[in-house]
């Protein structure tokens, strides 16, 4: 398969950016929602909840740029996923819709409070387990005579598992944040729980990579076919090392709690970027698997592209506010950096 | 019954954008306010400002945070429920909307943490950079976002490759005939929406005997603003008016109840049934020529009516007519309002006339319902098109299962219903609080920025609001 450089390329390239961004950011603040549960004190939901409120408008905004470059550059792909997953993806609205919400009227209500706290777990669970769902279908490919927008292609066992995956997944994500914004008790409870979901996390990946190889002999022609293995074979190498010092690491700030002695600050940091790293590589994997597909074995990117028109004029909007986001995104994350405190902050 | 796809679509998306045109139309305004009282407060250091900017943006919280999450829904309703739309105009919504993601959505997200939770962490100068930058965010954002819809309404600089929409010049289709007009006229909506929702809390705690100083303060700035800018907007709505007149004709026809092909000597309808199958009005409530007057500036000036165009091709009239004119009404009373708040002013009895303050206190939703109004009349009053003259609404939506639509239109129908109840419990809950104490805001200032401050301070301060609160209470 031939490379080709062009704008659609990039195009693809940034909604990969996009996707990934979300998937970190809004990772592990929907992560936190499935994690809600596991914490029981009113003042542990009130740490989580703290952890993020300043931040989770912003990470969702990730998923509509993802949704808009999808619409802008590749609005043939636009139309068809999001008419493909409806049902899918209006679960997953409303799933966000509760959770956003929750953040708001949690912290102003008295007898309420209870509810909030329902609509935060229950929405985040949904949402995540939405993504996977759209993500297995996505990966396994819909068939090739599909054109009808009535089937339940979204739903088999692959995708099923994961939607889980991806929920694992997220609370791993929000363990490794909570390792980096929490102490005490519930730091110890985060890589507690952090070394569980872990393993999961890894069983999960395996059983993933191992089905769609088995399924799909076009994904297998394209990690086994003539040299490829080779060149592919360090990404689970990666992986597998980034999770054993994952794994390490979530250990030490546990055993440290055991102990009672200071976690130290490096173990507390590098869980978070650990796991994004595994996540990273994850989603190498998932591009070497599906590429050029936008809708696989359907749709290529080439295929759905706009016009040049299009994509040349959203290049310097592109090229001037994506580093600028970024900047600005950096500071706010600054600003409110170091550990959540137990006290009423803000307006 | 058969369930038809395209009738559901349809009443979906006008329900959940209807839904969500309510909350920012209240935080631009709202935003621009608190930017404001911000301002005034660094200039001039009296409190009172501080007390306001800090009253309100509770109320702004959670309006925004309502304006977020039903405003993600419509960025992919787009494609799943109309797809065919989205795959022919694509390309040219889809950058437009772009813009308003990289150019808004991000910098309101990014700054709005810093102006909610960031008092203690930043300076007060950072601070007002910060709700500066999510007031501007969200001019920009109702930039694109109008940019886009207008020019579905009056499309130009385009052309049609294979049934698809290409662009041709990107300053024709954002700066195309009806977006200046709308733009503005949707800008200084948001404006009078967040100054009559203010308002109506001020004038509500006067009327009550609460907050005194509080509710003086911003009782007087709000009718000041509404003073000028109801009259304004009257004067921008006009303009807009002779826009639709060049441009959309038969929209115009519906709003003014025009039958005839050609009329001159319109009469402006005060009041009328328009009958769609009878193609005429019943029980007209007129005065002659004046609609001629007013679009044409001609008593005998001539103008196209519905008969026209074919039937098939002209909007609900009655819906475009009557939406119309409660905007139009609500519009009208706001100027009364103002003028009548101006007088008692000057007599030096404002804030002693119950007899005033007590209908303005009920005046909070009549943005809201104007608004809702306005946009009814533009989009209704495009149909049957859904880019006018150019595709029709009904060829465009997506093939689903008619069930699976009737299944989330149910969700939204309930969620929002019951969300939009708890976001009006809330607000009651944040106004019957009252603003915090100016002597607390002071309190709260000593040492900003100093190392540790903001831990050591705050756990403090904790044990002083609850101690106000549980007063606030009784």
């Amino acid at each position: 398969m031939e490379l080709e450089l062009s704008l659609g390329l990039f195009y693809l390239l940034l909604l990969g950016f996009a996707i990934l961004m979300y998937v970190l950011l809004d990772g592990f603040d929907l992560g936190i929602g499935i994690l809600y549960p596991w914490f029981n004190t009113d003042a542990e939901h009130d740490h989580l909840m703290r952890s993020i409120a300043h931040v989770w408008d912003g990470n969702e905004t990730w998923l509509v740029f993802g949704g808009v470059i999808l619409f802008g550059a590749f609005p043939a792909a636009y139309a068809s996923i999001a008419s493909t997953f409806y049902l899918p993806i209006m679960l997953m609205l409303i799933g966000l819709i509760f959770r956003g919400v929750a953040f708001e009227y949690r912290f102003k209500s008295d007898t309420s409070k209870r509810y909030w706290n329902m609509a935060f777990a229950v929405g985040s669970s949904l949402a995540a387990f939405c993504q996977g769902l759209m993500l297995g279908t996505l990966v396994q490919g819909v068939p090739a005579d599909f054109i009808n927008q009535s089937s339940f292609n979204w739903l088999s066992p692959f995708s099923l598992f994961c939607g889980l995956a991806v929920m694992a997944g997220y609370a791993l994500l929000a363990c490794c944040y909570l390792v980096m914004k929490s102490r005490g008790e519930l730091q110890q409870k985060a890589a507690r729980y952090g070394q569980r979901l872990l393993l999961i996390v890894m069983l999960s990946m395996l059983l993933v990579s191992l089905w769609t190889v088995w399924i799909e002999p076009e994904i297998r022609a394209r990690w086994f076919g003539g040299w490829h293995a080779l060149w592919l074979i360090p990404l689970p190498l990666l992986s597998v090392l980034a999770a054993r010092l994952l794994f390490r690491d979530l250990g030490r700030v546990n055993r440290s709690h055991k102990a009672e002695t200071a976690v130290h600050e490096r173990h507390e940091e590098r869980p978070f970027w650990l796991a994004s790293g595994l996540f990273l590589l994850a989603f190498i994997g998932l591009l070497v698997s599906v590429f050029p597909y936008l809708l696989p074995r359907q749709l290529t990117y080439m295929e759905a592209a706009a016009p040049d028109s299009s994509l040349i004029f959203m290049l310097p909007g592109i090229f001037i506010f994506v580093p600028l986001i970024c900047a600005y995104t950096l500071w706010g994350y600054k600003i409110f950096a170091g550990k959540v405190e137990d006290y009423q902050e803000g307006y | 019954m058969e369930l038809d796809v395209s009738i559901l679509s349809r009443i979906q998306f006008a329900f959940t954008v209807s839904f969500h045109i309510i909350f920012p139309s209240i935080t631009i305004g709202l935003a621009t306010l608190i930017a404001i009282w911000e301002g005034l407060w660094l200039k001039t250091g009296n409190p009172q400002y501080l007390q306001l900017a800090k009253f309100w943006i509770k109320p702004f919280a959670i309006t925004f945070g309502m304006g977020v999450v039903s405003g993600i829904v419509l960025s992919y309703e787009f494609g799943t429920n109309f797809s065919k739309f989205s795959e022919i105009a694509g390309a040219v919504l889809g950058p437009l909307m772009a813009y308003e993601v990289l150019t808004a959505f991000f910098l309101e997200a990014g700054f709005l943490g810093v102006m909610l939770f960031g008092w203690q962490r930043v300076s007060a100068k950072m601070h007002f950079f910060a709700t500066v930058t999510v007031a501007i965010g969200t001019w920009i954002s109702a930039f694109w976002i109008i940019a886009a819809n207008s020019w579905m309404q009056t499309p130009q600089g385009h052309q049609i490759v294979d049934g698809k929409f290409e662009v041709v010049s990107w300053f024709d289709v954002i700066f195309n005939p009806s977006m200046p007009y709308r733009f503005t006229h949707m800008l200084l909506a948001a404006f009078i929406t967040a100054t009559f929702v203010v308002m109506a809390t001020h004038a509500w705690y006067l009327r009550k005997g609460q907050h005194q100083d509080f509710g003086r303060k911003g009782l007087s700035m709000m009718l000041w603003f509404a003073l000028v800018l109801t009259p304004l907007q009257a004067w921008v709505g006009d303009l807009h008016g002779l826009n639709v007149k060049e441009h959309q004709p038969v929209k115009l026809a519906a709003m003014e109840g025009i039958w005839a092909e050609k009329e001159s000597n319109v009469p402006l309808l005060l009041f009328a049934v328009p009958d769609m199958k009878a193609e005429e009005n019943h029980y007209e409530v007129a005065i002659p020529g004046l609609a001629s007057l007013i679009l044409t500036h001609d008593w005998q000036g001539e103008l196209e009516g519905l008969k026209s165009v074919p039937a098939e091709d002209r909007p609900n009239v009655p819906m475009v007519f009557f939406s119309f004119r409660i905007m139009v009404g609500i519009g009208m009373l706001m100027i009364g309002v103002a003028l009548l708040g101006a007088y008692l002013r000057w007599r030096g009895t404002l804030y002693q006339s119950n007899w005033f303050l007590w209908p303005v206190s009920f005046m909070a939703p009549t943005g809201v319902i104007a608004v809702l109004a306005g946009w009814y009349v533009v989009e209704i009053g495009r149909q049957p098109w859904i880019i006018y003259g150019l595709v029709r609404t009904s060829e465009i939506v997506s093939p689903l299962p008619a069930e699976r639509v009737l299944f989330s239109l149910t969700l939204f129908v309930l969620t929002y219903s019951l969300l939009f109840g708890v976001y009006l419990y809330f607000m009651r809950k944040l106004i019957k609080k009252g603003p915090a104490p100016i002597e607390q805001l002071e309190q709260q200032r000593i040492g900003v920025k100093a190392s540790g401050y903001a831990l050591s301070f705050t756990k403090t301060l904790a044990t002083d609001a609850d101690a106000t609160s549980t007063k606030g209470a009784n």
